[in-house]
């Protein structure tokens, strides 16, 4: 997934999209005062400059689907692991919680059910049948929306044809009004996203522990430090 | 639990020099009684915070996102780290010939098993859902799913598993003479249980010859064992990435902790035994003396890894780790830390170097501000890692105790307390063969000065 900070307004509609999408739990205001919450992408606001003259750079942030991802390898139970797609999987059925993996995360992004959640009325119709509601005691995180591109393989499969590009959208990169978000399949070298990969602007979050993020950040042209526009860089990559 | 009453003596005291160290074992007091139902008391209350812990979540404790390990984790390496009293103290004094060992031995090999066992329960309460903790033992199922032997969670399992079996026949086997003994000298249940774990034996050269092969070559093993146990169980903490936790000195540094503590909690239960059992001629000063040279030797080395973890963290001034560091050494955790700093160092280094302080009164003192310095250590490695603010993500809580896990925390506490106890009514907490000598010495070399005959 390539993220798009200069295009990015911060309008957090793709964490809105997440949370009905994944049957995310909502926690309420007494969790949240100690950090109890479960979001699987939120909104990273960093200001930089003065009082009047100011920035604000938001920077979505979800698990970054690491090719190393030191989440999995200290999991007792094999219940985290990178399956065939190369995304980091959560198996709810198998996971203990023992949370180990979330104190390995670097970039903290797992959740854990520290209740049963319960789904205030009429909340619970609108819960996505695609998707398993957790019971407590278990790890949960960002999945890519796995359950689209398994419906989407399925579909494809079907019909004996290979999944084409811009079949699968995670929930996030389907709502993002300004197209901040590109969900692609990196195996595939004509994909866009593949295209846009190696482009010098972008940047992985803590490149230096060597997870080797699955999620990019086309950086801001205005961010300290980035190199001038060329202009015409970032057309069609 | 134990149904003993001094009016139907189930052990006959035959007029001989084993007479004292029979004798808790037949004579229950109504203190003794008294004590049982508290702590049952105080335990019941304990597994009814865990079962209420486990329908509600594991929200009801304090932990939250960072902070993902706190107190089970810490009372886990705590319990981990008493358990190296035994076992350890008493290989190395058995396999270096320390005859002052002589009634030392049992009380610190049956604190390891039931330390060990207890701490064992920990990584269960702690888990999310506790009622699947089978899933982290290899067992043959119908979906041919295995645990993971890379994490180091899993390579804890094995280890205590090996460790409590381990320790448990090391307890075992220099009992068997004992448990020959008290077969002899009872009647009834306590007679058929005798019977069936003293296993025939007769005391026949050959045996004892075997025992002893069998006792030395345990010793060996279980030295080994007890190292990398706990040199495991601080790989949970080194193989993480997470700042501060990732730190190469842990092996050593948890190995030198848990003698640390575990000689601590041998003083702390020799001298409560001594008094509850009248046992003064056999736990003599000179044997808490000894140990407590041992612990003065352990209080230096303490001191000496907390300072070389900490001046390295400092001097090296990674970002990702001076946080936590300086949460410990001036900010939210530093009371604790310079508590921890009181209880281990401060406090127990003059009672223990200054010979008149040395009393055993003195080492009480010492052994239980070290037992607390201890857990706050353990605390200190634990939370203040996972709490602070790490790499760039800001997301520090600050973690506070919830009810439940004092109250679970407590109740191991008195779990030891009780298994103790019952131990010391059904086993002989010194080892009579040892001490009196009545059996013919195997080793042949001096037997201890054993104590005058008649009760106390
Ligand atoms: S971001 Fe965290 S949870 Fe996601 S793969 Fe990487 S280590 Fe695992
Ligand atoms: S929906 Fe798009 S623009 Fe809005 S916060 Fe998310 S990534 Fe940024």
């Amino acid at each position: 997934m390539l993220i798009d900070l200069n295009v990015c307004t911060g309008c957090s509609a793709c964490v809105v999209a997440c949370r009905a999408e994944n049957n995310i739990p909502i926690t309420g205001a007494h969790e949240a005062a100690r950090n109890g919450t479960i979001q699987w992408l939120h909104i990273d606001r960093a200001w930089s400059g003065g009082q009047d003259d100011f920035s604000v750079e938001s920077r979505p942030i979800t698990c970054q689907q690491c090719d190393a991802a030191p989440c999995e390898p200290v999991c007792p139970v094999l219940a985290t692991y990178t399956n065939s797609e190369g995304l980091c999987v959560q198996v709810y059925n198998r996971c203990v919680g023992t949370r180990y993996c979330a104190l390995n995360c670097p970039y903290d992004q797992r959740f854990f059910n520290w209740f049963d959640y319960q789904w205030p009325t009429p909340m619970e119709v609108q819960l996505n049948p695609d998707v398993s509601r957790r019971t407590r005691g278990v790890m949960e995180k960002c999945s890519f929306c796995s359950q689209r591109v398994l419906a989407a393989e399925r579909a494809a499969r079907s019909e004996g044809r290979p999944l084409r590009e811009d079949e699968v959208q995670p929930a996030c990169v389907q709502t993002c009004p300004a197209q901040a978000l590109l969900f692609g399949d990196l195996a595939d070298p004509d994909s866009r996203i593949a295209r846009a990969w190696r482009h010098p602007r972008l940047e992985t979050l803590l490149e230096e522990l060597g997870t080797l993020p699955r999620v990019r950040y086309v950086r801001r042209q205005d961010a300290p430090g980035a190199e001038a526009l060329q202009p015409g860089a970032e057309d069609d990559e | 639990m134990n149904a003993t009453s001094p009016a139907a003596a189930p052990i006959s005291i035959a007029p001989g020099r084993e007479a004292p160290l029979l004798r808790p074992m037949l004579v229950t007091g109504r203190a003794y009684k008294h004590m049982v139902i508290l702590l049952t008391g105080v335990i019941s209350w304990g597994a009814f915070c865990f079962i209420y812990q486990g329908f509600i979540g594991l929200g009801l404790t304090g932990l939250r996102r960072p902070v993902f390990w706190a107190f089970f984790i810490t009372d886990f390496v705590f319990w981990i780290g008493i358990s190296h009293a035994g076992t350890l103290i008493s290989a190395i004094l058995r396999l270096s010939s320390a005859s002052w060992r002589y009634p030392v031995t049992r009380a610190a090999e049956a604190i390891t098993v039931f330390a060990l066992g207890i701490g064992g329960v920990f990584p269960i309460v702690h888990l999310g859902r506790p009622w699947l903790f089978f899933w982290l033992a290899p067992y043959p199922n119908a979906r041919m799913i295995w645990p993971n032997f890379r994490s180091p969670l899993e390579w804890d399992f094995f280890a205590i598993s090996t460790y409590l079996t381990g320790s448990a026949l090391y307890l075992f086997l220099p009992m068997l003479p004992d448990l020959a003994l008290a077969r002899d000298r009872s009647q009834g249940w306590r007679h058929r249980l005798y019977r069936f774990l003293a296993m025939s034996w007769q005391g026949t050269q050959q045996q004892w010859h075997r025992l002893e092969l069998a006792i030395q070559l345990m010793a060996a093993v279980v030295i080994a064992i007890a190292v990398s146990v706990h040199t495991i169980v601080s790989w949970d903490f080194s193989m993480a990435i997470v700042p501060s936790w990732h730190s190469t000195i842990f092996g050593p540094y948890f190995v030198a902790g848990a003698i640390f503590s575990g000689i601590a909690a041998l003083i702390l239960i020799m001298a409560i035994l001594r008094r509850v059992y009248h046992l003064e001629d056999y736990l003599q000063p000179k044997h808490f003396n000894n140990l407590a040279k041992l612990l003065l030797t352990m209080t230096l080395l303490w001191g000496y890894f907390v300072f070389a973890e900490s001046i390295t963290t400092w001097y090296g001034n990674l970002p990702a780790e001076m946080p936590a560091f300086w949460s410990k050494i001036s900010g939210h955790y530093a009371p604790l830390f310079w508590a921890m700093v009181l209880c281990n160092f401060v406090i127990p280094f003059p009672i223990l170097a200054i010979k008149r302080l040395r009393t055993i009164t003195g080492m009480v003192i010492a052994s239980i501000t070290i037992l607390i310095g201890m857990w706050l250590e353990r605390f200190l490695i634990v939370v203040p890692g996972a709490a602070t603010q790490r790499f760039a993500f800001d997301n520090w809580y600050g973690y506070f105790p919830h009810w439940t896990e004092i109250s679970i925390s407590l109740a191991t506490l008195a779990a030891m307390a009780l298994l103790y106890m019952v131990f010391s009514k059904l086993f002989p907490i010194i080892s009579i063969w040892d001490v009196v000598g009545q059996a013919p010495a195997p080793t042949g070399e001096g037997i201890a000065e054993p104590g005058p005959g008649g009760a106390p």
